[in-house]
Formats: C-alpha cells, sequence, structure tokens
C-alpha cells in the first residue's frame, strides 16, 4: 500500500497541470475540462485524507462534488452553446466586455 | 496493491493530464481526460473506495464526458485556436504561476509527511459505509442535491430555448 502522501503529492501535481490548462488555453470548452481535472484531484485529496482517518466522510463529500460538477457542466455547457450561438466564435479572449 | 501499482497508475493520470493541457485538438484532449478520470477511478479502488470507484466511471467518464464530447462535435467542427496569440506574453506566465504553485503544495504535502499524522484506524471499506453515512449525518445535504440538479435541469432547458418573437 503506498502512502496517502503519494496520492497528496499526485492530487497537486495533477492540480497544477489543471492550473496551467485553465491559464494557456483559448478554447472555453478544454478550460472546462481542465476545471475538471482541479475538481477530480481535489476528490483524490479527499479519499486519501478520509482513509487516513479511517472514515467513509471523504467519499461522502467527493459524492457532493460529483453531484455538483454534473450540474456545473450541464450549465456551463449550455452557456458557451449560446454565447457560440449569439457570437460564431469560440474565443476566451472575444468576451471581455465585463473585464476591468 | 504496491507502491508498484500507484506508480504506474500515477504515472498514467499525469501523462493524461498533460495531454488534455498540451494538445491542440479538444476531442483529443476530450479522450485524455477520460483516461485520466479512469485512472483516478483506479487509485479510488486502491484506497477502499469502490461504490466512488464506480460513480466515477458512471458519471464522469460515462455522462459528462458524453456532454462533453457533443458539445465540442457541434461547436468545433476540426479547428481550433489557429492563428497568432493575441496574449501571447500572459500566456507564458503560466508556467512558471504553475511551477510555484506547485512546489507550495508539494512543500506543504512533504511537511505534513514528515509530522506525526495520526494513528491510522482501519478504514471502513466499501459501499456500506459511505452508504450509512450519507443516509444519516449527510441525508439533508443529500437531499439537497436532488434540489440542486433540478434546478440545473431547468436553467439548461431555460438557457438553450430559443427566443421566440
Amino acid at each position: 500500500m503506498a502512502p496517502e502522501s503519494w496520492y497528496l503529492a499526485l492530487s497537486a501535481v495533477v492540480f497544477c497541470i489543471g492550473v496551467v490548462g485553465v491559464i494557456v488555453r483559448r478554447n472555453p470548452l478544454v478550460i472546462f475540462m481542465s476545471i475538471e481535472l482541479m475538481l477530480n484531484a481535489a476528490n483524490l485529496a479527499f479519499v486519501a485524507f478520509g482513509h487516513r482517518l479511517g472514515t467513509a466522510d471523504g467519499q461522502a463529500v467527493v459524492f457532493f462534488v460529483m453531484a455538483v460538477a454534473a450540474a456545473e457542466v450541464a450549465v456551463g455547457l449550455a452557456i458557451i452553446v449560446a454565447i457560440f450561438r449569439l457570437r460564431r466564435r469560440l474565443s476566451v479572449d472575444d468576451l471581455s466586455l465585463m473585464r476591468w | 496493491m504496491g507502491p508498484v501499482a500507484f506508480v504506474l497508475i500515477a504515472g498514467v493520470a499525469v501523462g493524461s493530464a498533460l495531454g488534455l493541457v498540451f494538445k491542440r485538438n479538444p476531442i483529443h484532449g476530450a479522450l485524455f481526460l477520460v483516461v485520466n478520470l479512469g485512472s483516478v477511478a483506479a487509485l479510488y479502488l486502491t484506497l477502499g473506495a469502490q461504490f466512488l470507484a464506480a460513480a466515477q466511471v458512471i458519471v464522469y467518464a460515462g455522462a459528462i464526458m458524453v456532454l462533453f464530447v457533443f458539445a465540442i462535435m457541434v461547436l468545433i467542427p476540426g479547428k481550433e485556436e489557429t492563428g497568432p496569440d493575441p496574449r501571447r506574453a500572459y500566456r507564458v506566465l503560466a508556467l512558471p504561476v504553475g511551477a510555484v504553485l506547485l512546489a507550495l503544495l508539494v512543500a506543504v504535502v512533504a511537511a505534513g509527511a514528515r509530522g506525526r499524522a495520526p494513528a491510522a484506524t482501519a478504514a471502513p471499506d466499501g459501499v456500506e459505509a459511505i452508504a450509512r453515512l450519507l443516509f444519516t449525518d449527510y441525508l439533508f445535504p443529500f437531499e439537497l442535491t436532488s434540489v440542486l440538479l433540478l434546478a440545473a435541469m431547468v436553467g439548461v432547458i431555460l438557457l438553450s430555448r430559443r427566443r421566440e418573437g
């Protein structure tokens, strides 16, 4: 059995890759997938902590994260499709109306 | 499950995550994300979270990724992110930002691993532990998720409806 800290380190690595993806990519769909990657890394950390503490609470939290992620993906993709319908282009650089 | 299995699965997870971020074609990215979700499901199995592994495959790799692939197919017919990047200077900064964040997180994890951890009790494995928890301690949040999913459903229908008149 690998120690829990290995799982946490892997979770940190995957999370950072997701952060870089959100900053680097221009396609909102890929940015969205990178966010899913980060959520997933956080889930892995939750399960590893729960395993360490010997409770199933971490797993219960991950269950709720999954439900929220499903709702988030449905709404987010609907918003992206609506934006595409309005603008016919798909790049986050075009969506600067509310930029400071 | 030995450390060897962990290292193998972790390599698949990191490699597929890098593939998602650095492949230009979003369909390839989506397939890499499926691989990543599958490898994380395998890691859940090594941690004794069988229910979550199954839910991960069904909900994430199944339902959510089908939505993503569908959206990609509808919105981007084969081309994306072509042409020069108008904000290249900012995007190059992403790598140092990611490296610093990673260094911080790994330092925290290493410090935690050195410190005195609480004695590991026998982890309650299997579906029964999480089922008992979800329907006792977390019953109210569990019911709230149904409201959340309903609200999301109504919102999506409203967003994707065509404006009439």
